[in-house]
């Protein structure tokens, strides 16, 4: 078994809201120091076998068709060691 | 034989009662469609409701569009099967690719409900072929997700086109680029809506009667172009 992580943000261009939000709660609360907050989302998918090249290019178009629409988001795909 | 609407009602679908009710109260024949179901009973149109499908998890229509029926309806739509997407259903047509763009959280992050004004900018596609160019109307808006996003060129391409089908007037209710409220594919079978025209189709109840002639414009024939069934 294997341990694959798929982290999906906005593409940089895209507003992000939910970040904004947090990053004026994070100033409020007085970290200063905090200059922008962008939020994204993280998958962890457990795969039966070995993560190896045909295991991840099947994880890359789950990402592609479902975990991320990629028409406002970007995703990474990471073996998670353990 | 009156014209056949299917509305299909996702798990969280919350206004497939409220089309069904426009569609008939606009002398269409509503039709209930499971999203379970695997073909679409040969209906001569379908609406995508709005609601919240599968809880808007992942993201707005992101696992509706999944749904057995979706390949079905897909398939339909590029055939040329009048398809309208209100709210939750336009969210669903952009995760299908059906139509272009993405629907993102509105920009001020609050939910709005309000009565919201409208520009007509296009009135050739299968459901504004009621309404006159540059009609001005108002229906219900509610969402938390209508801030529509599209590249440029995607913009670029959809106002050369014509393809914008309404534009919020009167003040952007959610950031929406260009001040889009809804847009159609090529072959304009295909709409996407964000404001709800299934609340505005019966005096007493909504801002105005103005949501009937998105129903109406079914009764018109199919445009030429699309290989519509009559």
């Amino acid at each position: 078994m294997a341990r694959v992580v798929i982290d999906v943000m906005l593409k940089p261009e895209i507003l992000d809201p939910q970040g904004k939000a947090v990053e004026r709660a994070a100033v409020r609360l007085g970290y200063a120091d905090v200059r922008s907050v962008r939020q994204g989302k993280r998958f962890v998918v457990e795969i039966d076998g070995p993560a190896d090249e045909q295991a991840l290019a099947s994880i890359r178009e789950l990402a592609e068709s479902l975990l991320a629409n990629t028409v406002i988001e970007d995703f990474s795909v990471r073996v998670e060691d353990n | 034989m009156p014209t056949r609407v299917g509305i299909i009602t996702f798990p969280g679908s919350l206004d497939d009662r409220d089309a069904a009710r426009a569609a008939d109260l606009a002398g269409l024949e509503a039709v209930h469609l499971w999203h379970g179901a695997t073909d679409l009973s040969n209906v001569d149109a379908v609406v995508l409701p709005g609601g919240f499908s599968y809880g808007d998890y992942l993201r707005a229509g992101a696992i509706a569009r999944f749904s057995p029926i979706m390949t079905a309806l897909v398939d339909a739509a590029r055939g040329g099967l009048p398809v309208l997407g209100i709210c939750n259903g336009f969210q669903i047509l952009c995760e299908t690719h059906l139509l272009p763009g993405a629907l993102t959280r509105n920009d001020h992050l609050h939910f709005i409900c309000r009565d919201q004004g409208l520009r007509i900018d296009n009135t050739a596609t299968a459901f504004t072929r009621s309404f006159t160019a540059g009609q001005e109307i108002v229906i219900p808006l509610k969402n938390g997700e209508g801030c529509f996003r599209a590249d440029e060129r995607t913009l670029d391409e959809l106002e050369a086109d014509g393809r914008v089908v309404a534009r919020y007037i009167n003040g952007n209710p959610n950031g929406s680029m260009r001040d889009i409220a809804g847009i159609t594919n090529a072959a304009g079978n295909v709409v996407g809506l964000m404001p709800h025209p299934e609340h505005a189709v019966e005096a007493g109840f909504g801002p105005s009667l103005d949501g009937l002639d998105f129903f109406a414009s079914l009764l018109h024939s199919p445009i030429s172009a699309s290989g519509a069934s009559a």
